[in-house]
């Protein structure tokens, strides 16, 4: 591992052998719905609590994408996951049914990269075989947590997104052929732009978004140009934000060929979803679901995802903070 | 009663305009701006302008929140006028605030009856 | 990227809220619930021998079980989401805001849940009403015993 300030390359190409996605019902309304490998016909996976749900969602995904490994569960060394839940409950229960070793992250919405990114730093390391990494999340759960309680008859303004019921986790391990491999990463730096509007996160993230592609990118100094490069859950709003960024600082005239993000394509243009997805699970759905298995195809053959995260509680919000903000970034490669 | 129909439209409308006004141009939360608009009724009653107000418009007056405000100050200012400052603490729950006490039942047996559904 | 010269960006690209229509929409939704409320109280006042003054208590108990039926089936979100401060202002807004809390809490249990959470949002409105009424009050009863003003 090669560490040039905020970049770290990864010499043995930890692989990322096997993924599993799955959805809750109204996420068959996603454009990508055709990738996703179980949608739930309810979203609390019929038990009684949205928790409940979401821990289940979790522990199905980890299995699943184990068993597409050809593993089994006790073949895995450390679980890595996260989920928008107070302390994460969803994510230490399923942890709990699992029975493996277990570190929880929290990057809000970017714990599907920073849980990828640390597994990797783990098989570089050569300490483990096989990492499950991945994040999820339940919009029951983290509406009423973060926002008001779902039958409430709030007005969602033009920049506000839908917290989407997914998950995604895949499991890691050293390097196999034929398939993506993590090349290098960014870990983010918290932004903090003094933005206060928590129905419009897009713009409070796309500063930190900013800061992180800018930043890899630069340092990166490989002259191959990028197939893809994908935010999490900028938004309509935040991306078109984000663009304006990069135009102004002279970013657009790295070597990427398309810019996207996961929560503004997500639902499609249905205007009753506002500015677009968001949630844990909305990157992890689309990170580890379409985009992985166009790497497998080919169709891409260099990507960097950027998970962006809002690292407000509602407590904070109700205090008058601001709210600060993360992206993580790494970049998948296949031969 | 078709004309005080019409007005209740009216009236009831304007408020929530105002309401309106308050969530997306003063970028108020609804629980500021319902705050607010209880304080009003109150502040209203208190200059003797609400009960003019709900003769004219009816539900237009009697229907937003700001009549939970009025009610409220209502009963304290007939109690107080019986009985000085001790029925200002009397009265304010004489006049029963059945829009109070109809969440109350209605939220229990709602909860009793119902599921939130996380459709859009 | 400072604060300063980023909210200028934000202003610029960030989709606006669409006052105009919201105020619009307001109107329409918050007019049809008062009118509503008007018949109902009609329907009080010519069957149930109510009079003008006394038919608003049942007529706003009545709205706010017409609330909890729309709270309870997933329409009133809806009209929230149409309606704006048109179904957040009137009665039966205040009627959402409890009884969509009470339901969500149930998870949580009836004492520590629904008992403890139902006015997580309504809570405000209930706590200021009060305070006002009494401040309203004592000012009033105040100034008329000093004199400067008579009941009316």
């Amino acid at each position: 591992m090669v560490m040039k300030s905020r970049l770290l390359t990864f010499q043995s190409r930890p692989t990322i052998i096997s993924t599993a996605v799955t959805a809750g019902p109204l996420e068959k309304q996603s454009v990508f719905h055709s990738s996703f490998d179980v949608i739930y016909d309810d979203e609390r996976t019929h038990l009684k609590t949205n928790e409940q749900g979401n821990a289940q969602l979790i522990e199905d995904t980890c299995l699943l994408a184990v068993r597409k490994a050809g593993l089994e569960i006790a073949d895995i060394d450390v679980l890595l996951g996260g989920d928008l839940v107070n302390q994460m409950t969803p994510t230490n229960f399923a942890a709990r049914e699992l029975a493996i070793p277990y570190l929880g992250m929290f990057s809000a919405c970017a714990t599907s990269v920073s849980s990828l990114i640390t597994g990797s730093v783990l098989i570089e390391s050569n300490l483990v075989e096989n990492v499950l990494f991945g994040s999820s999340s339940q919009h029951n759960a983290v509406e009423r947590q973060f926002r008001y309680p779902i039958e409430y008859g709030a007005q969602k303004p033009p920049t506000g997104q839908w917290t989407v019921t997914a998950g995604g986790f895949g499991v890691l391990s050293h390097s196999k052929s034929n398939l993506p491999y993590v090349q290098s990463a960014t870990i983010g730096q918290v932004v903090d732009c003094e933005c206060t509007d928590p129905l419009d996160m897009g713009s409070a993230m796309a500063p930190a978004a900013f800061d992180t592609i800018q930043t890899h990118l630069n340092e990166n100094g490989n002259d191959v140009p990028y197939d893809l490069v994908m935010t999490g859950d900028l938004g309509k709003t935040g991306f078109a934000i984000l663009q304006e960024l990069m135009k102004k600082s002279g970013l657009t005239s790295y070597p990427v060929k398309v810019y996207r993000d996961a929560g503004a394509e997500f639902y499609g243009n249905k205007s009753e979803f506002r500015s677009g997805a968001s949630g844990a699970g909305c990157s992890a759905s689309v990170y580890f679901g379409p985009i992985y298995n166009d790497l497998l195809a080919r169709k891409i053959k260099k990507v960097l995802l950027v998970a962006t995260g809002a690292l407000l509680s509602p407590l904070s919000f109700q205090q008058g903070e601001t709210i600060p903000c993360i992206a993580h970034a790494v970049e998948l490669c296949i031969d | 009663m078709i004309l005080s129909t019409i007005i209740a439209f009216v009236v009831g409308g304007l408020v929530c305009v105002v309401g309106q006004l308050l969530f997306d141009v003063a970028k108020l939360t609804p629980a500021h701006t319902l705050s607010l608009l209880v304080v009003v009724g109150s502040v209203l009653d208190g200059f003797g302008l609400y009960e003019p107000f709900i003769d004219f418009a009816g539900a237009g007056a009697t229907i937003p929140i700001m009549s939970f405000g009025n009610s409220l100050t209502h009963g304290a200012l007939q109690e107080a006028e019986k009985h000085g400052i001790i029925g200002v603490l009397t009265g304010m729950f004489e006049v029963t605030s059945s829009g109070i006490s109809a969440a109350i039942l209605f939220g229990v047996i709602g909860a009793l009856l119902f599921k939130s559904k996380g459709n859009i | 990227m400072d604060a300063k010269s980023y909210q200028p960006i934000v202003d610029q690209i960030a989709p606006k809220r669409p006052v105009l229509k919201n105020c619009m929409t307001a109107f329409l939704t918050g007019g049809i619930i008062c009118a509503i409320g008007q018949l109902i109280s009609y329907v009080y006042m010519y069957f149930f021998n109510f009079t003008e003054r006394t038919a608003s208590n049942p007529t706003v108990a009545t709205m706010v079980f017409i609330a909890m039926l729309l709270t309870g089936f997933g329409l009133y979100k809806k009209i929230g989401q149409f309606g704006g401060a048109g179904s957040a202002v009137p009665v039966t807004g205040f009627g959402n805001a409890v009884i969509s809390a009470a339901i969500e809490h149930k998870s949580e249990g009836f004492i520590l849940g629904v008992g403890g959470n139902m006015f997580k949002l309504a809570g405000a409105v209930i706590v200021y009403g009060v305070f006002s009424a009494f401040v309203v009050a004592l000012f009033k009863t105040i100034l008329v015993s000093m004199g400067v003003l008579e009941w009316s």
